[in-house]
């Protein structure tokens, strides 16, 4: 059981409202990720869930049950912090038998979960060294197994990944989904990482500002964002985001279409359907390119192709929008449908 | 040629470090050769450093004419004994100050700072009257509040900038994994805080050891500590070098040894925060 629901959920500091009354139901077993830019409440609202913060106004239930009063240590909820926050005096075995032991466990079923624990993760040989002595991903991995071994109904991350290594990043990520594909427990994932979300989560729930806005599977934030805002957070590269006199044409105060929804090609004429422009920086990745080009009346658009492409700087181009996978956007910024 | 700099560089650090080091450290060592003087020797001119007959006399004598043990052990239950109280005062205060600060907790800990720039005579007068009515003039435990009162402030900013390092994080983390708060404190919290509780307290005993002020102030017989047995010495009727040297390295003794055997946690404790 791991189910959350959050109902009219506020939280201030001072004069500062950083979340904004927030309903948000969190199915058992789900993998939801909280996403947005820096300072829009995200990391907030998993304190409030955690009980580390009290919310303001507003309830929080876990399995149904109001637990907006209960302090974080009842809550049944495990989590792993960005910092690790290991206990730096404690050995790896005696970090994570410590919930355990809190929750007064017999010394041989501790000794048992914590070796199962250390085995999952590849601890084995690490469990009589100290925080100080392991390498970034082992402490993760450590922070990881004190939260697995007291089987709590939901794990909450608090941006895990983000003081690794690109590599061990990618590693790490496989691994925080495979764990959630054997536990099948509920997991509130925090990231400003928009590839982690869009690879981990069942449920993205994007912020802004302390408001949700949108919530949605991976692909349905990247085929239908409700505004501009999702549009232009969700995919990397982001979304070209055109307005003015091309989006009039089209009966929208902004258009947007993603870098890998249009085709280029050197040359080439420019109609209504069809823009033109000099290409700019390229960025390329082997398989793809990313090409920039600079246009009079739209400013820079960006172009996937393929990495073979073959235009250089200044090369006069013209691109093709796929006009099936343009969106749409009204004066207050929400997608026409 | 920059390594040889490096280390023409190393050693006039060195020397310079020791010079000062020796000259601070020189009135201690001539005060404990002088306790080897007789008192004649003591006050020649030109004065002699090292070269003259040891004797013991003056130990002897100071120790005959005062009882030397009791003013030890009134100096270790003032010391101990303000210590412990300071901590009681000041580990909750510095454990909210650091964890659960308010808007105003920078304002209350400059504030308290702030009793430190105030002349202790201008207080001597409500206080001496205060203990009069109070009936702990001379007494110990007296002292150990006064005492406790003056060196607060330290003991809650050494205690708030300790705590202040320790990451909240962790904390947290335990209350994650289910540990109420007073174990929390009693796992997490203290095993990380002991170096810092540690040379706290060491500083806050060497503080009171040697606070002359209000020792000198508040008692006559009963409760004097080493302070009043080394001003006994310094005697209106003329002054005996030698044996005020002598009842001098007799008090600082304890102190400096104990100093010295925790020098490490003290620099430690001292140098806090100010190198990360």
């Amino acid at each position: 059981m791991g189910s959350i629901t959050l109902k009219k959920v506020t939280k201030s500091f001072g004069s500062v409202d950083v979340i904004h009354p927030l309903d948000l139901t969190i199915d058992d077993g789900e993998f939801v990720v909280f996403v947005g830019p820096s300072g829009c409440g995200k990391s907030t609202l998993l304190r409030l869930i955690a009980g580390l913060e009290d919310v303001t106004s507003g309830h929080i239930e876990i399995n149904g049950k109001d637990a907006t009063d209960i302090p974080p240590a009842k809550r049944g909820l495990a989590m792993v912090f960005q910092s690790y926050a290991l206990y730096p005096h404690m050995t790896v075995r005696k970090n994570i038998a410590f919930p355990l032991k809190m929750a007064r466990l017999p010394k041989s079923e501790v000794d048992s979960k914590v070796e199962d624990a250390a085995r999952i993760l590849n601890l084995t040989d690490y469990l009589d060294r100290r925080p100080g002595q392991l390498s970034g991903g082992q402490r993760q991995r450590v922070a990881i197994g004190r939260s697995i071994v007291r089987e709590p109904d939901a794990f909450l991350f608090d941006e895990p990944l983000s003081n690794l290594d690109a590599a061990l990043r990618g590693n790490m990520r496989l691994e925080i989904a495979e764990l959630h594909q054997s536990l099948k427990t509920t997991m509130i994932y925090v990231t400003h990482d928009q590839v982690e979300a869009m690879t981990l989560a069942n449920k993205i729930v994007v912020l802004q500002n302390g408001v949700i806005e949108q919530v949605g599977s991976p692909l349905e934030l990247y085929s239908n964002p409700a505004n501009i805002f999702v549009a232009g957070f969700i995919g990397s590269p982001r979304m070209n985001l055109i307005s003015g006199k091309r989006a009039h044409e089209h009966k929208a105060e902004t258009i947007g279409i993603r870098p890998e929804h249009m085709s280029i090609v050197k040359g080439g004429k420019a109609s209504k359907s069809k823009w033109q422009g000099t290409v700019g920086i390229s960025e390329h990745l082997g398989s793809d390119t990313f090409i920039r080009v600079e246009t009079d009346d739209l400013g820079a658009i960006v172009v996937r192709a393929p990495g073979d492409v073959g235009l250089k700087f200044g090369d006069k181009v013209t691109m093709t929008p796929d006009l099936s996978h343009l969106h749409r956007f009204d004066e207050a910024g929400l997608a026409i449908k | 040629m920059a390594r040889e700099i490096t280390s023409q560089r190393k050693t006039i650090n060195t020397v310079a470090a020791w010079a000062i080091g020796l000259l601070i450290f020189f009135p201690i060592l001539w005060t404990i050769l002088t306790s080897f003087k007789t008192e004649a020797v003591a006050i020649a001119d030109p004065p002699v450093f090292l070269f003259f007959d040891w004797t013991l006399e003056n130990y002897s004598i100071v120790q005959e004419r005062s009882n030397y043990g009791r003013f030890l052990w009134n100096s270790i239950l003032i010391a101990v004994g303000s210590t412990i109280l300071g901590l009681l005062v000041a580990v909750p205060a510095a454990w909210s100050m650091a964890f659960v600060p308010s808007v105003r907790t920078k304002d209350i800990l400059l504030w308290m700072l702030s009793t430190k720039m105030l002349p202790a005579v201008g207080v001597l007068y409500p206080i001496y009257l205060l203990f009069i009515q109070l009936g702990l003039l001379d007494s110990v435990l007296g002292l150990t509040i006064v005492l406790m009162l003056i060196n607060l402030p330290i003991i809650v900013w050494m205690l708030y900038s300790y705590f202040k390092e320790i990451p909240v994080d962790i904390l947290e983390a335990a209350r994650m994994d289910g540990a109420t708060l007073k174990e929390e404190i009693l796992y997490v919290l203290t095993p990380m805080a002991i170096p810092g509780i540690a040379s706290t307290v060491l500083l806050n005993i060497i503080l009171a050891w040697n606070e002359a002020f209000w020792t000198l102030n508040l008692t006559a017989a009963q409760a004097a500590p080493l302070t009043a047995f080394i001003a006994s010495y310094s005697s209106p009727e003329g002054l005996f070098y030698a044996k005020l040297s002598a009842a001098s390295t007799m008090a600082i003794a304890p102190i400096l040894i104990m100093g010295w055997f925790s020098q490490k946690q003290l620099v430690r404790g001292l140098t806090f925060g100010a190198v990360k």
